[in-house]
């Protein structure tokens, strides 16, 4: 008999993504998707249980569809889709607990899978370069996602204590980006000029949303993912460098200015500026992986620059972009052939 | 309607105070015999100027005539404008051989190369967010000339820096602020061939553009977890263990350590078992002698003390032009630290010994020198 697996968060792009091609594993028997909102887009080998996990409904939803693998992807960084931030709150962390508590009562329950993610470290002057997996943050994030995330993981290791007979994999995973993501930070880089904290280059780190899906791929299927673990790819960049990529100009402002276009821009509906958004945008943030490689055995395709370029790839290219004809790049590119064409006739 | 009656202005050219009247005034007189004089001479170039521009129009070699035509008339200055391109590009030509040397056109085109890759962003920093291009190009090309023309610093036991694996200078701190750390690095770039890696306070990756540029310069948090990580990368790593109380103590303890933080340091090179290599540095306490601290306002502003030298603030920004002092650097020999077992890390009387050990040897080296040095200036 194959695996019972349930996806929260399916009306999500990340979750029915991952909901569709968990569904294509030999090894998984069916795939039961859970959300308050049925997904949009094709739901090709999913079947889809319009429930609340805020809600006791999904411990019977859990016991009888005989669930024996729980992958917990609906822990939101941001408010826009659902309403208000109150909301957002209480699907990240009531929804949690509701579904925890579910998944306690269920004998069946063998394995849970909850997608994390970095910004639990927070990002302060006072990190370290490298987050391992046993770091705190340097200041317990006080509201917002990571504040949710930092409640979710605490919620998750106590499921751990009270079932150690089921394989618990936390993934915190470093900020997703890939061609079609509609994320905090693929909506920030989408912004014709990037609005940035002046005097700051923060160092980033990027998960390419195909290495996200085979990582939870591996961590649902593979009994030897257990535990809390980075996942991010290798390197980093900074954002001036990845500004330059992007061919787009930004603009440095005083930290408390970002902040304030960030809520001008969050009315607009253009970005989301949240408090540790502009924390993160200021001192920036980089996660070891070698648990990733050395305990998991899981190798990322894409390296940060890699999978910052294909995102770069779907963009239209920006005003400074090399091969724009307004480029600098441009005209350093005629002037260098001028120069080796010089050398090739002298 | 009358005609109005035209009052003179001026002399209408003659000598005189323009007064109307007919006879100029004796000093009038005076000055144009002199006048006389001057126009004398001035005749004969006033003659010069067909030949001249006959010449600019026939010749091409325009811009030579035209340095000793020009001061004769205007129209040759004109025609001066219209130097060939091919003397243009013979003088560009010169001065980028001037610039770049002989081989000029590769390294333009190297540096143009730069230059793209920077736009485009096509380069790489590590984790720590080093950016070693631009620290070579940029941060080492200001500095070296402080270092060797300003300072003129003197290095001794550079033998003692390991040619290649992690190892921990540990030097003693002054100067208000921390520029004996950067004339380090730039010292065992240059010297060592080897790219010193400082641990920074807090602060400074709290300030803005200090921050990013530390990052860039290859700086990370003073952290055990930062330190250990970059000494077990095989980097060369530098500390300075007294922090701010060092920087900021007043000139009248000069060379006189201060406290050696928690030996926190000691416990990273026990963990990672690379050696200590104490620095002494003498010249940095007298670049910026402290002579007083508003603690107060340092309180308010979150900072850990209001420098005050003798020429800061006194002479604005002219105070921040540091006193040319004479430095001396010295690298003891290095302490090693494979020799322990694993758990000495975890024993604080083993730390503290060798927290001790390495104080001693650069308080006692900072003697040794300031001996030897004649006078604080060379």
């Amino acid at each position: 008999m194959g695996r019972v697996v349930l996806v929260t968060g399916v009306s999500r792009d990340l979750g029915l993504r991952f909901a569709r091609e968990i569904a294509t594993d030999p090894s998984v028997d069916r795939v039961i998707g859970v959300d308050i909102v049925p997904p949009r887009g094709d739901t090709a080998g999913v079947d889809f249980i319009r429930a609340d996990i805020r809600n006791p409904v999904i411990a019977k939803v859990i016991v009888k569809e005989e669930v024996d693998t729980v992958v917990h992807m609906s822990v939101i960084a941001t408010p826009g889709g659902v309403g208000g931030r109150v909301t957002m709150k209480e699907l990240n962390v009531i929804g949690t607990m509701q579904l925890l508590a579910a998944c306690q009562r269920a004998p069946g329950l063998q394995h849970l899978v909850v997608k994390s993610t970095t910004t639990v470290y927070g990002a302060s002057n006072r990190d370290p370069a490298m987050f391992t997996e046993e770091m705190d943050p340097k200041r317990t994030p006080s509201s917002g996602y990571s504040r949710d995330a930092y409640e979710v993981e605490g919620y998750v290791r106590g499921f751990a204590r009270r079932r150690p007979d089921v394989r618990v994999a936390m993934l915190r995973a470093a900020n997703i980006i890939g061609p079609d993501v509609q994320s905090p930070i693929t909506h920030y880089f989408k912004l014709p000029v990037l609005p940035t904290v002046l005097g700051f280059d923060p160092r980033l780190q990027f998960l390419h949303v195909d290495d996200l899906m085979a990582v939870l791929r591996f961590a649902t299927l593979s009994d030897s993912a257990v535990g809390t673990v980075n996942v991010a790819g290798d390197g980093v960049i900074m954002l001036s460098q990845a500004a330059r990529r992007l061919g787009r100009t930004s603009l440095p402002l005083p930290s408390f200015a970002v902040g304030g276009l960030g809520s001008v821009l969050r009315r607009g509906g253009l970005a989301d500026f949240s408090p540790e958004q502009v924390g993160f945008l200021t001192f920036g943030r980089g996660v070891d992986t070698t648990r990733m490689r050395a305990e998991w055995a899981f190798e990322p395709q894409h390296t940060t620059a890699s999978a910052f370029a294909d995102f770069v790839g779907s963009l239209p290219p920006g005003i400074r972009a090399p091969g724009h004809l307004a480029s600098a790049d441009h005209v350093l590119a005629g002037l260098t052939d001028q120069l080796s064409g010089g050398d090739a006739r002298g | 309607m009358g005609d109005a009656e035209i009052i003179p202005i001026g002399t209408r050219g003659r000598p005189g105070r323009g007064t109307g009247s007919q006879r100029p005034s004796s000093a009038a007189r005076g000055l144009a015999r002199d006048s006389k004089k001057v126009t004398k001479p001035a005749k004969s170039p006033a003659i010069d100027p067909p030949q001249g521009s006959s010449e600019a129009g026939r010749g091409s070699s325009s811009a030579k005539t035209g340095v000793e035509t020009s001061s004769t008339s205007a129209v040759d200055r004109g025609l001066g404008g219209g130097i060939p391109v091919g003397d243009w590009l013979a003088a560009v030509n010169a001065a980028a051989l001037e610039v770049f040397g002989t081989d000029w056109e590769p390294r333009l085109a190297q540096f143009l190369a730069f230059l793209r890759r920077r736009l485009n962003g096509d380069y790489v920093v590590d984790e720590y967010g080093f950016d070693t291009e631009v620290t070579e190009r940029f941060f080492m090309a200001a500095l070296r000339p402080i270092a060797e023309k300003w300072f003129r610093i003197e290095v001794r036991g550079l033998e003692n820096i390991p040619t290649e694996g992690g190892a921990l200078v540990v030097s003693n701190h002054s100067g208000t602020i921390p520029v004996d750390g950067l004339m380090t690095m730039v010292t065992t770039h240059d010297r060592a061939g080897r790219f010193l890696r400082p641990l920074g306070a807090d602060l400074v990756f709290q300030l803005p553009i200090v921050g990013g540029l530390a990052r860039k310069g290859g700086a990370t948090l003073a952290c055990s977890e930062d330190a250990e990580r970059m000494l077990r990368g095989g980097e060369l790593v530098g500390v300075w263990p007294e922090g701010f109380k060092g920087i900021g103590k007043p000139y009248s303890e000069r060379y006189r350590l201060q406290r050696f933080g928690r030996g926190g340091f000691v416990s990273a090179a026990l963990r990672t078992g690379v050696p200590i290599i104490p620095l002494s540095v003498v010249g940095a306490e007298e670049i910026y002698p402290l002579v007083g601290n508003v603690p107060s306002l340092a309180r308010l502003l979150g900072i850990p003390y209001i420098p005050i030298t003798p020429f800061f603030p006194l002479l604005g920004p002219l105070g921040l032009v540091p006193l040319p002092s004479k430095w001396l650097l010295e690298f003891g020999e290095p302490i090693r630290t494979d020799d322990y077992d694993e758990n000495a890390a975890d024993d604080p009387m083993l730390v503290f010994n060798v927290t001790d050990q390495v104080r001693e040897t650069i308080q006692q080296t900072l003697y040794k020198l300031l001996m030897e040095r004649k006078s604080v200036f060379h």
